[in-house]
């Protein structure tokens, strides 16, 4: 177990600096003067673009340059917004919401998507199986933000059941709609894996000889299937992390959630690079721990990692 | 439908028990498996009677329903599997009309299950301790958290587990494969059935473990009174095992009745064709016949009608040998004849230990043989001693950590690599997994073609010829060639995979495994195949195996592999006859049907 | 015999004796892509998928045979966000343009953005995950890690970076080489796993004890033997890429508005999304249904490929 979190540890090192050095390097090797060049169509802000050379020590070479902003980044200094407030102070004050809004779609997800997969995949063949596979299809290929109009228009503005756009203060209750949508792409993976996944553990030998010991259904179902097809599922969070992050992005510039993605969304409309490039940055960091956990919550599931092959 | 009433089973000896009734009775029984067009019979109308305290063995080849059948008794059907017809009576209680839940009451409480592949057969997420405890539970044979962890002490102790209090909270793949065989025997056997039901128990391990696990579940069941119903496909092992004995084929009983007299009077052209084709019956008839001891069961066997027995397996190994092999002495003076020589050749693994350490592990540790030309070597061990480990440096597929190999005289190690690569076409291997060593996407013509074109032999046409000569020599129709290799039996591929090794004319064809995986018939008729060949060919085989019976009917020399070592190195006579070593003796004692007194 | 009462044989014309392995050369010709191929045809939802996907292709490459009227130009203010009419079947956007017209026009931005996105991922997903599964040792690690930054930064974040960035060159390949930059890693690792699976076969260790060359045999028999995830993935991630393109025009860093996309339509439609949603919804709509063929073709080729899937039917 040691070894395994410890060579996990030691992966996740040169993915660090890669991943932060690829961003600053997609910024910063542009032909011109690329302070002006993340301005966009935008007209220089003189006063940020003056910090942001400073911030990134512009007159040193590149690799300089790079060093110190990942020290920058260790301290929890990930520059300053357009606006002139630092990032860090952003984030502080939308994560909060944020969060809300995530834990309300990542229950959703697991609750429905496992509760829905396990079904479809123990009637496999069945009418809810396939009225499932169909249900899910169309899930995954609607895109996030068509999911959020729609949802807005009819629910918010047609039959009028909630609010069209959350509070200033985002209370849980303003979020079940838009956590709803943020869920629904994600749930129609999770509801295809696990029922894959119930599938093929269904006819592995181990169930037969769990049939064959007297065990009731319901334990076997509980008990060996379920555990040992959660195993991919919990994987596929990781993964699936990422595209709760752009959808929260989306979301959240939708409903007008005051959260970290609705800042990064308003950051991207409005065109102020160096914001994006902030945010962005701190979201691969996010993903990057999430991906440790899911590892190390991986090896508690399977023993067979946890005890090292 | 047959009329008469097979397997009345009467045991002698169990004179006192005979006017009990049947434990088990299945009559007509009908298995389907539907498909989305049509319906599979997988079994035909069977009927059996198994006795209190019994033991029956039920014999066939793959696909011949035996293992459905044992399903089908406590309705663990695959898929779509069901029983269409018939009646399972189970203890006076027909098991084919009772509901899920009653049935879940019988199962592991009055019949117990052990699965074939103990690999797969536990839940690998789950410690060993927890699945015990579980099926101790579900069967109330003890109430209370403590008494079901000593309850479940007890049975992993009993399957033969000494330390079964520390193994309790250990997991499948911290056990090997033998262990994880006993553990499943235990919990079958938890809550004292009356009826053991065991598919195939030990044809995933290796002979000697085996042995341990069947003589386990001899003494675990006769304690008991438990009564038996052993698959297997091993007619040696069957008769050993079981006083009664049942053939199947294609889904039906095509003879049945006590073992011992169905191997000396096999009835059924099919049974005649099993017995003539099993190797470990085969090598006790050799053995017999060379101590110069009458075996009555010889004649029959040997008179069995041409159509019916395909061959004879003992009459391939009756062949008359080349003289040289079985002088190894006269070997060794004369080098030039040796095809392969083999000096003190060693391979060192460096696997990964604890956290960052890698640990050195000997696989094959300073082996030295060497083949004459034109004859067998047989390298036999169990899994993990380091035979196919040799195959694959002779065949340049693995570096050496040491050692030399001389082919032909010519010291491997010295060549360029265009001599390496020439020095291929002189060397050629077939491998065990008939599914694996053939390329699914690559049509038989362009498998066997592969070594000309890579060897830049002869024209388009030219190369197409010798694909067809090659066909006819495996005799393989030559219609096969556009074919491709999941639209062939097992052992077709085989054929294809030794066609595509002589493809080349080599002088040395290695063969590693390359009959183990095959039912028996196919197996003997591979054997065959390949003993037609080396005849007419004069090739020269390095026969890998872990299967000693098979050795006795193809090699001329043996050397036996233990844990990276050789042990024992003689001609095949000596090896059978006078073994030296103890661990070549357990090896030979293992062989199933060993134990078989066959001149009654 | 002594004990010829408890010996049953059975009678010899009830189970006529077969010949030990025949072989049957009647029977179907079979391999992965025949059977693959004879199981898609089988399929309801082969037939619709693939029928849209012609469909959407045709429209892509001749618009001017499914509408008439102008997208761009003469738009009238008059018809700003206007209802339906005769020869209008959609209605009109803001600017008073045909919305038909402009989901007819549109179509061809939108594939060419899906097919050079799945080119480019397909691509360098089967260079790295082949060169690091099939070489292994330091190959394998160099390529992985580099695998692994490129797919810690999701492939839309990435993207918004990089159309931050190269906010003055927007263009179809550049958007393309956004998405497609950051989208490969998944592709190269279902890949790597496939062949590292698929190299160990007895048939690879038959060809090089034969001579064949080690590039050869990847070439030969480990890729095609592996290819089929590849597939798979790659019809999906054509949807993904569609969907991206889309999403990534909503939040403003698509393509600029002079290309007519369903992103730019539906990016332009939102603000009106009280009063006009057709103008929302039908580009939508048609971008639902593109990814949705896509996406049914690819669970249609991945049940008629997945051998284990065919086997539990």
């Amino acid at each position: 177990m040691f070894g395994y979190i410890l060579r996990r540890l030691l992966q996740a090192i040169p993915v660090f600096f890669g991943t932060t050095f690829l961003i600053y390097f997609m910024v910063f090797a542009m032909p011109g003067d690329p302070v002006v060049a993340l301005f966009g169509q935008h007209g220089v802000n003189e006063a940020v673009a003056a910090q942001l050379r400073a911030q990134y020590h512009l007159d040193q070479p590149f690799i300089i340059q790079y060093f110190i902003y990942i020290g920058g980044i260790f301290r929890g200094d990930f520059g300053v917004s357009f606006s002139g407030q630092p990032v860090s102070e952003i984030l502080l004050s939308t994560f909060p919401v944020t969060l809300r809004l995530a834990t309300i779609a990542l229950f959703l997800e697991m609750v429905l998507g496992i509760t829905i997969g396990l079904i479809s995949g123990l009637r496999k063949g069945k009418l809810f199986d396939s009225s499932t596979l169909v249900v899910s299809l169309i899930l995954i290929s609607l895109p996030i933000f068509v999911i959020a109009f729609v949802a807005q228009l009819v629910i918010g503005i047609n039959l009028g059941w909630v609010r069209p756009t959350v509070s200033g203060t985002a209370p849980w209750n303003e979020l079940i709609l838009p956590g709803i949508v943020l869920a629904t792409v994600s749930v129609a993976y999770i509801i295809r894996l696990t029922r894959e996944s119930v599938i093929e553990t269904r006819g592995q030998d181990f169930v037969r000889t769990a049939y064959s010991k007297g065990l009731t259904s319901g334990r076997i179902v509980r008990v060996h299937i379920l555990r040992n097809s959660l195993i991919p599922v919990v994987t596929f969070l990781a993964v699936d992390f990422g595209v709760l992050m752009v959808g929260a992005t989306v979301t959240e510039g939708i409903f007008n959630i005051p959260g970290v993605g609705r800042t990064l969304y308003q950051a991207i409309i409005r065109g102020e690079g160096p914001t994006v490039v902030s945010f962005v940055t701190v979201m691969v960091i996010i993903y990057l721990v999430v991906n440790l956990l899911t590892d190390l919550l991986y090896a508690a599931l399977d023993p067979r990692i946890r005890y090292g092959k | 439908m047959s009329i008469a009433t097979p397997t009345s089973a009467v045991t002698p000896g169990s004179g006192a028990r005979s006017a009990i009734t049947p434990l088990l009775e299945i009559r007509g029984l009908k298995v389907e498996f539907s498909t989305q067009r049509d319906s599979v019979t997988a079994v035909d109308g069977i009927d059996l009677t198994l006795m209190p305290g019994q033991t029956l063995a039920i014999v066939g080849e793959s696909g011949s329903g035996k293992s459905t059948l044992a399903h089908s008794i406590i309705n663990l059907l695959p898929g779509t599997g069901a029983i269409t017809a018939g009646s399972i009576l189970f203890d006076g209680q027909d098991l084919t009309t009772i509901s899920e839940k009653e049935l879940q009451g019988i199962r592991g409480r009055d019949i117990g299950f052990v699965p074939q592949d103990p690999m797969s057969n536990l839940n690998p997420v789950w410690s060993v301790g927890f699945q015990v405890e579980e099926s101790v539970r579900a069967n109330g044979v003890a109430v209370g958290r403590k008494e079901i962890r000593a309850k479940a002490i007890e049975v992993l102790r009993k399957a033969g587990l000494d330390d079964a209090d520390a193994r309790m909270r250990q997991f499948p793949h911290q056990f090997s494969g033998g262990m994880r065989q006993r553990v499943l025997i235990g919990m079958a056997l938890s809550a004292s059935p009356k009826l053991l039901i065991a598919d195939e128990p030990t044809s995933a391990l290796d002979v000697t473990v085996q042995r341990t696990i069947l003589d386990y579940l001899d003494s675990l069941t006769r304690d008991s009174g438990t009564a038996v119903v052993l698959i297997t496909h091993d007619l040696g092992l069957a008769a050993e095992r079981a006083e009664q004995l049942v053939v199947m084929y294609r889904g039906k009983v095509v003879e049945a009745g006590p073992s011992l007299e169905i191997l000396r009077n096999p009835l059924h052209p099919y049974t005649q064709r099993l017995v003539a084709a099993a190797p470990s019956l085969a090598s006790r008839r050799l053995t017999a016949a060379a101590k110069g001891v009458e075996s009555t069961l010889t004649s029959p066997v040997v008179a069995v009608p041409a159509t019916a027995a395909a061959f004879d397996l003992a009459a391939i190994a009756d062949r008359p040998r080349a003289g040289i092999a079985e002088n190894t002495a006269l070997q060794n003076n004369a080098l030039a004849d040796n095809a392969i020589v083999v000096d003190g050749l060693t391979k060192v693994y460096s696997i990964r230990g604890r956290g960052f350490k890698t640990v050195p592990f000997t696989a094959v540790d300073n082996v030295s043989f060497s083949i004459a030309r034109g004859t067998t070597m047989a390298l036999v061990g169990e899994s993990g001693s380091g035979k196919s480990t040799v195959a694959k440096m002779l065949l340049g597929l693995e570096k050496l950590t040491s050692g030399r190999i001389e082919i032909d005289g010519a010291d491997t190690g010295e060549l360029s690599p265009k001599e390496l690569f020439n020095l291929r076409r002189r060397m050629q291997p077939v491998f065990q997994d008939p599914y694996g060593s053939l390329d699914p996407l690559r049509n038989i013509e362009n498998t066997i073609a592969e070594p000309l074109d890579t060897h830049r032999v002869g024209t388009k046409a030219e190369r197409r010829k010798r694909v067809y000569e090659l066909l006819d020599q495996v005799s393989l129709p030559r219609a096969i060639a556009t074919r491709y290799p999941n639209e062939l039996s097992g052992g077709q591929r085989q054929r294809v995979a030794v066609a595509r090794a002589l493809a080349l004319k080599p002088a040395i064809v290695i063969l590693d495994e390359a009959v183990s995986a095959l039912d028996v018939l196919v197996q003997a008729q591979i054997l065959q195949l390949l003993h037609e060949l080396q005849t007419e060919l004069s090739l020269t085989y390095l026969f890998i195996t872990h299967d000693l019976a098979v050795v006795r009917v193809i090699a001329d020399n043996v050397a036996v592999m233990n844990k990276g070592r050789i042990v024992e190195a003689a001609t095949t006579s000596e090896v059978f006859e006078n073994p030296k070593q103890e661990y070549t003796k357990r090896l030979l004692d293992a062989i199933p049907g060993a134990n078989i007194r066959l001149g009654a | 015999m002594a004990n010829s009462s408890n010996h049953y044989v059975a009678p010899l014309d009830e189970t006529p004796l077969a010949e030990v392995d025949s072989v049957n050369i009647s029977a179907q010709a079979s391999n992965l892509w025949l059977d693959a191929w004879r199981d898609m045809r089988g399929r309801p939802m082969f037939y619709i998928s693939g029928f849209i996907i012609i469909l959407v292709a045709l429209v892509a490459l001749f618009p001017g045979w499914f509408t008439q009227v102008p997208p761009n130009n003469d738009c009238l203010l008059v018809n700003s966000n206007g209802a339906p009419i005769t020869g209008h079947p959609l209605g009109f956007t803001k600017q008073g343009c045909d919305v038909y017209s402009r989901i007819i026009h549109g179509t061809s931005t939108s594939l060419s953005v899906g097919i050079i996105v799945t080119i480019l991922t397909a691509g360098l997903g089967v260079l790295f995950g082949a060169f690091a599964g099939f070489y292994g040792r330091w190959l394998d690690a160099i390529l992985s890690r580099v695998g692994d930054i490129f797919f810690a930064i999701p492939y839309i974040l990435a993207a918004v970076v990089i159309m931050s960035v190269f906010s003055s060159y927007r263009n179809i390949i550049i958007i393309s080489l956004a998405i497609g930059l950051f989208a490969w890693p998944s592709t190269a690792r279902v890949l790597r796993a496939e062949i590292l699976r698929v190299k160990n076969a007895d048939f690879v260790m038959a060809s090089t004890a034969i001579g064949v060359s080690r590039f050869k045999i990847l070439m030969r028999h480990v890729l095609p033997n592996s290819i089929a995830p590849v597939i798979v993935i790659t019809t999906l991630s054509l949807a993904a890429a569609i969907v991206a393109e889309a999403t990534l025009s909503f939040l403003g860093v698509g393509l600029p508005t002079s290309f007519m996309s369903w992103g730019n339509d539906i990016s332009q439609a939102q603000s009106d999304l009280r009063n006009a949603p057709q103008t929302l919804i039908y580009p939508s709509l048609a971008l639902t249904i593109t990814a949705l063929s896509f996406i049914m073709m690819g669970e249609v080729i991945r049940n008629a490929l997945d051998p284990k899937a065919r086997a539990r039917r």
